[in-house]
């Protein structure tokens, strides 16, 4: 346990020397998705599921969209190179994109 | 179906001689799938050919109902369609409790053609749809193999699928149903699937999303997808063949097909609340904590990490699993459903919901079914399991799975085998694709028989040119006869297969099952068409709102062709309605009347086939009608009475009293006097009745088909019966009882149309 507690630093160490700022901006917009999940289900627990499909659209949407987000940072990240061969980071964008605009269409229907 | 056997061979070359032209090849895929899709599409005609362009059987016949409806009043009516003429006095909210794929695929295509000024029938596109559907589904399937192993087993694939039995069994002319349309979706995702986890890339996962969507909103099969592919990313990490492309193409499509199956009202929340989706989110979760440790390990690639990540997997593994466990214990996730259920246990059902196991497709299947509907691929899958099995990848992988769960389903339930069908034909193809390719690996020496085969069959002048090349060069030595010889005995296998499948498409599959045929001993045919008669007759005599009580297997029909109230019919939602009407054909006369008369019934239509020798009919699904009524009334009967003393059930003299003075025998064996050489002998469970000559007290018999096969009574009011009997001279002219049909129905029309009308007029102000 205590090896654990003594690898953090080293790891935020790693992190902020090794990541490239593109892939720390997609980092930040991740952070803000998941705190917004978060808030959402806190909302969800305090005050009630009541009107659920509006509920789960929300949440859906904020898991979707940090899932897309993880993606298209593993597409992104230069390091990958080799596991998605014939993926460049433009065509990341676009799929992203895409997802986003397929996602957001049934969220919309969804939410009511 | 000579067409397929031709565009089977073509594989070979297709690797061989054609290798350095792409644009040859293209040419022949383009060329063999289209020759599937037409032999696929003509072999499926034969009911058509027959009998005529009609629905088949029962749940078609909804099916067509609600299109009908949908063409005539517009999507979202269709999706707020309440019907009142189903489960009286309950109703039935149409939209909520079908899955509208189907309805909107034909919607779709009669609203396409009339949009070019093509006026077709709404009823000829639901027959046709099918078939159709059965050449996209060769089309899948063919990509599917493309992407696991080549395309020339791709093309054998396509051509077994156009015409297994065990697929048109579903799909022919007139099956107007969801496996129809869902097979082809069932093929299609799998295959974007596994383009997805191939190329990792986010754009074939939310394909497979949509894909994935448009098989959930046409079959109740989707669960089968969302329990295969989430087994398939199991299994991978177990394999330890865990990639980031892996990662992107499950979470995607996951989270993306969760809000979209949640869009069908049919299946509403049920992906986040039953036990049967469980499986999907648990190793979503797991999969994300598997991303978070790889890319925490991937910061610091360090040795001490190893351990961590593996305790750290089985730790997020186990804690998913108890979660899971624990919100179905506190009641928040719905454990497993009995049909579901029914499928892990197999004798459940038959315990626990008998209306499930009354059904025939839901029997378990027999080994001769697993050769009738598949015969030579059921031999051949192994082969190709086996290969692909030996040359792993992840792919393949998925389709080993799907083979073993296939397999396994298919076991337990007859109707399942449409489910195993696909997988057998894409693993027959690609054993068939390797042993061609073994055996033709020396070029031009080997190629004589199959190019020989394909004329024989195709008579294309192109083939014959390419013939006369070839036999020039036939002259191997004496030691290669094996191989011509193998690629015979393929060749008449195959052969032997494809008039396999036209034979049992045609003899077993192409009934209509409203239409029946019988044959004479000289070979003429005579049509039966005694269920329409009943059913046109229902619609032209009876009132508008009449209520017709039968087995709930005939509600589809009188709904579709005689357009009146039913009490139950094959949506079976109700379990304890079905039991009552269970209960009143299972009782005595009185206590029938009773529920009847509770249920405000007008009219009992029984299917009766002692007359001409037909299987199918009510006395012999009468067992499972007093087994489920006894579900829901163990007081008021007992199965064991309706059996002899020796459990022998049976209807003549020896049959025991409870069975020959229940409703559903005197309603079948009433004035029954045709069926062979001593008046009233019962062809079908070859047996003199043991009661005849009895009266009816509370009801009258309003109809009787030409074979006796339906049979129509009306229910008597309460003035109508017991009451002192009047001589025939001091009867008044019956009048009120025998008018001719022309005048009562105008009378009726006249008083009935008022409120109707009135009634149209509020509907449009609102």
């Amino acid at each position: 346990m205590p090896s654990v507690i003594s690898v953090i630093p080293k790891l935020y160490h790693e992190y902020t020397t090794k990541t490239s700022k593109k892939l720390k901006i997609v980092d930040a917009y991740l952070l803000y998705v998941f705190l917004t999940g978060v808030i959402q289900f806190v909302y969800c627990c305090l005050v009630g599921t009541f009107p659920f499909n509006s509920f789960l659209s929300g949440f859906i949407s904020c898991v979707s969209s940090f899932v897309l987000g993880v993606c298209l940072r593993l597409q992104v990240n230069p390091e990958n190179k080799n596991e998605f061969s014939g993926l460049s980071a433009e065509r990341g964008f676009a799929d992203f994109i895409f997802a986003h605009l397929v996602l957001h269409i049934v969220v919309m229907n969804f939410i009511g | 179906m000579p067409a397929t056997i031709a565009a089977k061979p073509v594989n070979g070359p297709d690797q061989g001689i054609f290798h350095n032209t792409a644009g040859f090849s293209t040419l022949i895929t383009v060329t063999v799938l289209t020759l599937a899709w037409l032999a696929g599409f003509a072999s499926r005609l034969f009911a058509v050919i027959r009998f005529e362009s009609i629905i088949h059987e029962f749940d078609p016949w909804f099916n067509y109902r609600s299109t009908a409806y949908m063409v005539e009043h517009g999507f979202y009516n269709f999706l707020n369609w309440f019907d009142e003429r189903a489960w009286y006095p309950l109703g039935r909210i149409v939209g909520g409790t079908v899955y509208p794929g189907l309805m909107l695929t034909s919607g779709t295509i009669h609203w396409f053609l009339h949009a070019l000024n093509i006026p077709i029938h709404i009823r000829d596109i639901c027959v046709f749809l099918a078939p159709v559907f059965s050449g996209l589904t060769a089309i899948a399937t063919y990509l599917l193999t493309s992407e696991l192993w080549s395309r020339g087993a791709g093309l054998f694939a396509a051509c077994f699928i156009a015409i297994v039995p065990g697929y048109s069994s579903r799909s022919v002319a007139g099956s107007y149903d969801n496996e129809g349309i869902a097979i082809f979706a069932l093929q299609f995702t799998y295959y974007l699937w596994l383009k997805s986890v191939k190329s990792g890339s986010v754009f074939w996962s939310v394909c497979t999303a949509l894909s994935y969507f448009y098989m959930v909103s046409a079959w109740g099969g989707y669960v089968f997808i969302i329990n295969l592919i989430p087994l398939h990313v199991f299994v991978l990490l177990i394999m330890g063949r865990f990639s980031q492309r892996l990662f992107v193409s499950y979470t995607v499509f996951y989270i993306i097909g969760l809000v979209f199956s949640m869009q069908i009202p049919f299946v509403g929340f049920q992906p986040i609340r039953t036990s049967e989706h469980m499986a999907a989110s648990g190793v979503f979760a797991l999969l994300m904590a598997v991303g978070a440790l790889k890319y925490l390990h991937s910061l610091n690639p360090k040795g001490e990490w190893k351990q961590l990540l593996i305790l750290g997997t089985i730790v997020a593994a186990g804690a998913v699993f108890l979660a899971v466990v624990a919100l179905t214990y506190m009641g928040i996730i719905a454990p497993w459903s009995g049909r579901f259920y029914s499928l892990w246990d197999t004798g459940y059902a038959k315990i626990h919901i008998p209306i499930i196991a009354s059904v025939s497709e839901h029997q378990p299947t027999t080994w001769s079914s697993f050769f009738f509907d598949l015969h030579v691929l059921v031999c051949t899958f192994p082969v190709g399991l086996w290969y692909c099995i030996k040359n792993i990848n992840d792919e393949r992988v998925f389709v080993a799975l799907y083979a073993l769960s296939a397999v396994y389903f298919a076991g337990v339930m007859v109707r399942l085998m449409l489910t195993l069908t696909p997988v057998v034909c894409v693993l027959a193809g690609i054993a068939f694709s390797i042993i061609l390719e073994l055996v033709l690996k020396e070029e031009d020496t080997t190629q004589a028989p199959i190019e020989t085969e394909e004329v024989k069959n195709d008579k294309s002048g192109k083939a014959k040119k390419r013939v006369q090349e070839t036999v020039q060069a036939q002259d191997q030595g004496p030691g290669l006869y094996a191989r011509p010889g193998t690629v015979i005995a393929f060749m008449i296998l195959l052969m032997l297969f494809s008039v396999h499948c036209t034979w049992a498409t045609s003899n077993a599959y192409s009934s209509p099952s409203i239409v029946l045929a019988s044959y004479g001993n000289d070979g003429s045919r005579r049509i039966l068409d005694d269920f329409r008669e009943a059913y046109g007759w229902l619609s032209q005599n009876t009132a508008e709102d009449a209520r017709i009580m039968s087995w709930w297997d005939y509600g589809y029909q009188i709904a579709g062709m005689g357009n009146r109230t039913t009490l139950v019919d094959n949506n079976t939602w109700n379990n304890s309605h079905i039991a009552l009407v269970g209960k009143a054909m299972a009782s005595n006369e009185t206590a029938a009347y009773e529920i009847m008369s509770m249920l405000d019934v007008d009219y009992v239509l029984v299917i009766f086939g002692g007359a001409i020798g037909y299987s199918g009919d009510d006395i012999n699904k009468f067992i499972w009608m007093v087994r489920i009524a006894e579900g829901e009334h163990p007081k008021d009967i007992h199965e064991a009475d309706y059996f002899t003393e020796r459990g022998e059930y049976r209807i003549d003299a020896e049959g025991s009293k409870t069975m020959l003075n229940c409703l559903m025998y005197k309603l079948s064996y009433y004035r029954y006097d045709s069926g062979g050489s001593p008046p009233g002998y019962d062809r079908t469970r070859n047996a003199l009745p043991g009661n005849r000559g009895f009266k009816l007290t509370y009801l009258e018999e309003s109809y009787t088909t030409e074979h006796w096969l339906v049979r129509i009574y009306r229910v008597k009011k309460r003035d109508e019966f017991n009451r002192p009997r009047v001589p025939l001279a001091k009867r008044t002219i019956p009048t009120s009882n025998s008018i001719s049909k022309k005048t009562s129905k105008r009378r009726k029309g006249l008083l009935k149309n008022k409120p109707t009308v009135v009634k149209g007029k509020k509907m449009r102000l609102e």
